[in-house]
């Protein structure tokens, strides 16, 4: 039984070599999933790490570390893109989840649910992993593997999480379907990054959570939608086969597959209409 | 900083004091705060983040302390409630705002609304509704539907009156500790380091088990005391509420029926039960066919789950007046339907728990519980001992709404202490007290309503199954309440109303707010709308003419002569009724996918047990200081019990309420006041109040032969009696004391008048029945399926109102409870049971709720009073269904109408896709 709390991110890959203990940060994630009389009793902190808490600008775009706490991103001066990401961030648990979870915590538990992974994907966010020995970096849509499956070898950790940059004109939101107001698991949930062009649709970006082991962009959509006004996008046709094809949503307690499609279809028009509006 | 701190202490600021502790690494800040530091005033809801109870401030950030490693604050500043309302003035501010608008009912949430709160009101002094609930959305409570606390944080003036008079809206007499995180629940009370029991329980929804060797297991391990199985148990091992229907075994024998039913329990020191893997205890399951609905239960083939009970029938309800069938066939016009409901959750922030001890060779059983003597009862039973060698001493109850009148940890704990002879705690996680803790009934009821071409109803035919789950618990009650009020508070003169308890290998159905009535409420008013729509009337106007009256009998053959107020309940929301209507019409107008629904529903709830004795006693009296002491029986379990039987009893006996010292309940202490069950409380335990009250004050004129005008001041050693132009003084001093250390004091009884029913249910059920008519204003997004609830308006005829501001709280509760009902909340068994998966209304899902309160006194309530409890809930599902309805066309027959579900019906499919 051992806490370690590291300072520095050479000294948390160090000790994550060993074994000896399992990473965490907000906890947010890891308490719930503990059975009863079955603690995980050797943790590695890297919560106090302060390289690994906040949101930089860099050359090539943004930083956000991974001991960044969802209300740090909400409390950010950053560009109209990730409004999306501010906003799905308010709907990460509650003010007290917020307050603790991590950005990185929410994907590398990789709910199918994950609140954060939608508008990441529309930031075409890269997941930089480091090991003692070596750093790589990896698309967010390919980190994530499968449902509780992310691309971490052992002795690996999520350091940050990379977003390009992106153009001060692109706006973005993001709309969460559950069934009460708050503290809500999504049925579905779209995040969308788009500029508009001219009263068009230019550049969009499309992804879709809970309807599919790991959220989905919808790159079919994005072409369909490209080019569109925002009157036209009100009464687009979406086909369930031709533009949410990754799509592959189940029937559980919080609704059908056939509703999660239904549902997606009239939640990517208003996303897009909501992104386009705050332009 | 240290980067092994396995070993070391580690310190912070808690509450403004340097503390060091030493705790385990991943324990959590709950833990720590609560047991290394008596922080007890930090509550645990859930472990997972889902309820927020356990809120606390780190630097000044709210956060979950049951998701925080204690070793994350160190060197950080903690604050708690109980820190907070010491040194911080706007904590301080906030707790006289909470007790003004009573935002603190059962008070477990309270800390951890307010330390919200806090957080909040520091950033932003000012906040609008919506900043409230953005804020405090990860905190649920169960009691209050929220608006109250809204209120109370917002700064709203709030409507306090007089100073404790019957009719007075005053403070609740126990809310101080509450708002200060001192009230005591039930796992509150043990002292760390206490032993620590674990129920092993059943995975599997039926199953055979046969234990390894539990001797040698225990041996084994370091730190176990005991191991208990039914064969500890020294008595009878079984359980219930329901003479007849006594059939539930406090540990399973052979057989488990149903998933997280006890097989045994193991006691050990903390540290050892912490780190016990359930799976690791030697018992073997072996599944065996289960039946988890009624359909399949009652299959030719299927399993018994009780041998005597043929086709796994419990047992069946019937009322029947008139000619029902020659109604229908005469009837103009006709509506029907089949409705179903499931499994519904009571969702308490207090999971089930309590701390045992054997004092003086008696054992006490301190717990949460509604039914302090229900409990010895049952307890006596189980022991097999002497009734006088038990004590039952309730905790402060952190939400019950039926649950907890059925024993859930009283037995672990008494067998526990006497077994060990140590003192013993236990404190159900949960999934433990979702898994194994009684329900409300589902309910599949087909019925049948006419009505004639002047709007009058002809013919009610009703019928209703309900799944009892393993064991009676309340389903015979169910089963004959249900008849009883399947019409609704209306004029029904043919009628015919079956209903059956069907076992099934699930968790047991007991008592939840209403006892079936809200499900059946759900059928009838859906068909109500049916038969005003077939008749072009307007549905409210329906209502009035079909309600009940003074003199009119009720479905039973009874006749009230004074009372009946469900007609001023139904007119005094005509107004709202008609702007709302008005208002939704000229919304829809407009094209678009957001539709605006109205629906209004009604019902009514007898108080007090059915056709049986219902006794209620209250002791006071006055010692030879002059303190006048209550001694109040009655669970207090956030409704308000403590403040309305003492206005009540201040007001007979003519002092102020703030004279009165009050006791109990404790079954050493308080006569038996009976159950918090059935909206009973202020009818039958205010009578008792009010007769005791009257006694002790006839005492007291009788000594110097003063009129009935007379006014008392009793204080100081004497009591001051002034009667017109006289005044008398009695000495207390000089006068001998009772055995209770009183010189004057007086004990009185109430039980409700009421008559069997006959083999067609005709009699008189109830002494007194209450009356609601609620609106239901919300949008429906027909895109989604989404509903939102944008007001409700609640007429309730409450006879008289003790305490108004109690009164709405209430209403609220009740309201946000049908409102779950109506669009969440579904408990699936192995698969809703947490608080993340199974959903109660969030600060964010209540709307406005504005409450007229109808006063048509009773002929035998306490001040013409009448109980309220459960009439808040009975119409509030039946009501959104209907306002969804008229929003968008679509009658939901199945609850919870969840988007999903909304949206199937919109589009002509099946919701179910589960």
């Amino acid at each position: 039984m051992i806490y370690l709390t590291p300072t520095t991110v050479a000294e948390a890959l160090g000790l994550l070599q060993t074994g000896e203990a399992t990473l965490v940060a907000g906890c947010t994630d890891f308490f719930p999933g503990q059975r009863p009389g079955c603690q995980e009793r050797s943790l590695l902190d890297i919560t106090r790490v302060p390289e690994l808490r906040g949101i930089s600008a860099t050359r090539t775009g943004w930083r956000i570390g991974a001991a960044t706490t969802w209300s740090d991103v909400i409390k950010a001066p950053l560009p109209p893109a990730f409004d999306g990401l501010k906003l799905a961030a308010r709907e990460v648990g509650s003010v007290q989840i917020q307050n603790a979870g991590t950005v990185a915590g929410n994907i590398c538990n990789a709910s199918p649910a994950a609140d954060g992974v939608p508008p990441l994907l529309t930031l075409e966010t890269e997941v930089e992993v480091a090991s003692a020995e070596r750093v790589r970096r990896v698309p967010l849509s390919r980190f994530i593997t499968g449902v509780r499956s992310v691309d971490l070898r052992p002795g690996e950790m999520v350091v940050a999480l990379h977003v390009p940059a992106i153009a001060e004109t692109m706006r973005s939101a993001f709309l969460k379907l559950g069934s009460r107001k708050y503290l809500v698991i999504s049925i579905a949930m779209v995040a969308v990054v788009v500029e508009l062009d001219d009263g068009r649709i230019g550049d969009i970006r499309i992804a879709v959570g809970a309807c599919s082991p790991v959220a989905q962009r919808l790159p079919a959509l994005e072409n369909h939608l490209r080019g569109l006004t925002i009157e036209a996008v009100e009464t687009v046709a979406i086909d369930a086969d031709a533009h949410l094809a990754p799509l592959r949503p189940i029937d559980d307690v919080r609704g059908t597959a056939g509703y999660r499609i239904e549902a997606v279809r009239d939640l990517c028009r208003r996303a897009v209409r909501q992104a386009m509006d705050a332009a | 900083m240290d980067k092994r701190t396995s070993e070391t202490r580690i310190g912070f600021s808690l509450n403004g004091a340097e503390t060091e502790v030493a705790p385990l690494p991943g324990e959590r800040l709950s833990q720590s705060l609560r047991e290394r530091l008596g922080a007890r005033d930090v509550k645990i809801g859930c472990d997972a983040g889902d309820c927020g109870a356990c809120s606390v401030l780190v630097d000044g950030d709210v956060v979950c302390a049951c998701l925080t490693p204690t070793h994350q604050v160190s060197g950080r500043t903690v604050e708690t409630l109980a820190g907070l309302v010491e040194s911080d003035g706007q904590a301080r501010a906030l707790a006289e705002r909470f007790q003004d608008h009573g935002a603190a009912q059962c008070g477990i949430c309270t800390p951890g609304m307010m330390v919200t709160a806090v957080a909040l009101l520091r950033d932003n002094p000012k906040p609008s509704t919506l900043e409230v609930q953005d804020a405090l959305g990860g905190v649920l409570c169960r009691c209050t539907g929220y608006r109250k606390i809204i209120d109370a944080v917002c700064g709203v003036p709030p409507v306090l009156s007089g100073s404790g008079a019957v009719g007075d809206a005053i403070r609740r007499l126990d809310g101080l500790d509450k708002v200060h995180g001192a009230e005591r629940f039930g796992d509150d009370v043990a002292p760390p380091g206490t032993l620590e029991i674990r129920v092993i329980r059943s995975p599997h929804p039926h199953a055979a088990f046969t234990f390894g060797d539990l001797d040698a297991w225990r041996t084994a391990r370091a730190g176990i005391e005991a191991v208990l199985t039914a064969d500890d148990v020294p008595g009878l091992n079984r359980f219930g509420v329901i003479p007849g229907f006594i059939d539930q075994p406090v540990f399973a024998e052979g057989v488990a029926r149903f998933r997280g039913e006890a097989v045994a329990a193991v006691i050990g020191d903390p540290d050892v039960i912490r780190d016990l893997d359930p799976d690791d205890f030697p018992v073997t399951f072996e599944p065996l066919r289960d039946v988890q609905t009624v359909e399949a239960a009652r299959a030719e083939e299927a399993p018994r789950l009780h041998d005597a009970h043929e086709g796994n029938v419990m047992c069946r309800g019937f009322v029947t007046c008139g000619d029902p069938d020659g109604a229908l066939d005469a009837a103009d016009v006709t509506a029907e339907g089949v409705f179903s409901t499931g499994f519904v959750e009571h969702g308490y922030i207090e999971p089930e728990a309590g701390f045992a001890q054997v004092v003086d060779g008696r054992v006490e059983v301190h717990a949460c519980t509604q039914a302090p003597t229900m409990d010895l009862d049952s307890l006596e039973t189980i022991l097999g001992m002497d009734r006088g060698l038990i004590r039952v001493v309730p905790t402060g109850v952190g939400g019950g709404f039926g649950s907890k009148l059925d024993i859930s940890v009283q037995p672990y704990l008494a067998l526990g202490a006497l077994k060990t002879g140590k003192p013993v705690r236990i404190c159900l996680t949960r999934t433990e007290s979702m898994q194994s803790t009684t329900k409300r009934h589902p309910a599949r009821m087909q019925v049948k309503i006419g009505a004639m071409r002047d709007g009058r109803i002809s013919g009610c035919d009703f019928y209703g199954d309900f799944n009892t789950g393993a064991y009676a618990s309340w389903g015979p009650t169910v089963a004959n309440r249900v008849p009883v009020h399947a019409s609704g508070p209306y004029r029904v003169a043919d009628y015919r109303a079956r209903s059956c308890g069907v076992y099934t290998n699930c968790v047991p159905a007991g008592a939840f707010r209403g006892f079936g009535v809200p499900q059946a409420a759900i059928a009838q008013e859906a068909l109500f709308d049916d038969l005003a729509g077939q008749l072009d009337m307007d549905p409210l106007e329906f209502r009035i003419l079909n309600a009940l009256e003074n003199g009119v009998p009720t479905v039973c053959g009874q006749v009230f002569e004074t009372g009946v107020g469900i007609k001023q309940c139904l007119e005094a929301l005509r107004p709202d009724w008609q702007r709302e209507r008005a208002a939704a019409q000229a919304f829809n107008a407009a094209a678009g996918s957001l539709r605006r629904g109205v629906g209004v529903a009604a019902g009514w709830y007898g108080c007090g047990n059915t056709s049986l004795p219902n006794p209620s006693t209250i002791r006071a009296g006055i010692r030879s200081d002059g303190q006048v002491v209550l001694h109040q029986g009655a669970a207090d379990i956030g409704q308000g019990a403590n403040t309305v039987i003492s206005q009540i009893f201040a007001e007979a006996l003519g002092v102020p309420v703030s004279s009165l010292a009050l006791v109990g309940p404790d079954t050493d202490l308080t006569p038996d006041a009976g159950k918090t069950s059935a909206s009973r409380q202020t009818f039958v335990t205010g009578n008792a109040a009010r007769l005791c009250g009257q006694a002790l004050r006839r005492q007291i004129l009788r000594r110097v032969n003063a009129s009935e005008t007379a006014e008392l001041t009793i204080g100081d050693g004497e009591i001051g009696i002034a009667d017109g132009g006289s005044a008398h003084v009695v000495a207390l001093s000089n006068l001998p004391s009772d055995a209770h250390g009183y010189v004057l004091s007086a004990e009185e009884t109430y039980d409700p008048p009421t008559r069997p029913l006959d083999g067609n249910g005709q009699g008189e059920p109830y002494a007194q029945m209450g009356y609601a008519a609620q609106i239901a204003v919300l949008e429906v997004d027909t895109r989604l399926g989404t509903v939102r609830p944008v007001r409700f308006v609640a007429a309730h005829d409450v006879g008289k109102a003790i305490n108004p501001m109690l009164v709405e709280g209430q209403v609220h509760g009740g309201i946000a409870q049908g409102l779950g009902m109506a669009l969440m909340e579904a408990y699936l068994p192995g698969r809703t049971e947490n608080l993340h998966d199974y959903l109660i209304p969030t600060i964010g899902d209540i709307p406005p709720i504005d409450t007229i309160i109808v006063e048509q006194p009773d002929g035998h309530g306490p001040y013409g009073a009448k109980g309220l409890g459960e009439h808040a809930l009975v119409p509030t599902a039946a009501a959104i269904l209907n306002a969804i309805r008229h929003a968008c066309g679509v009658r939901i027959q199945e609850v919870p109408a969840t988007p999903s579900a909304i949206h199937a019906a919109l589009n002509g499919r099946d919701g179910k896709g589960m």
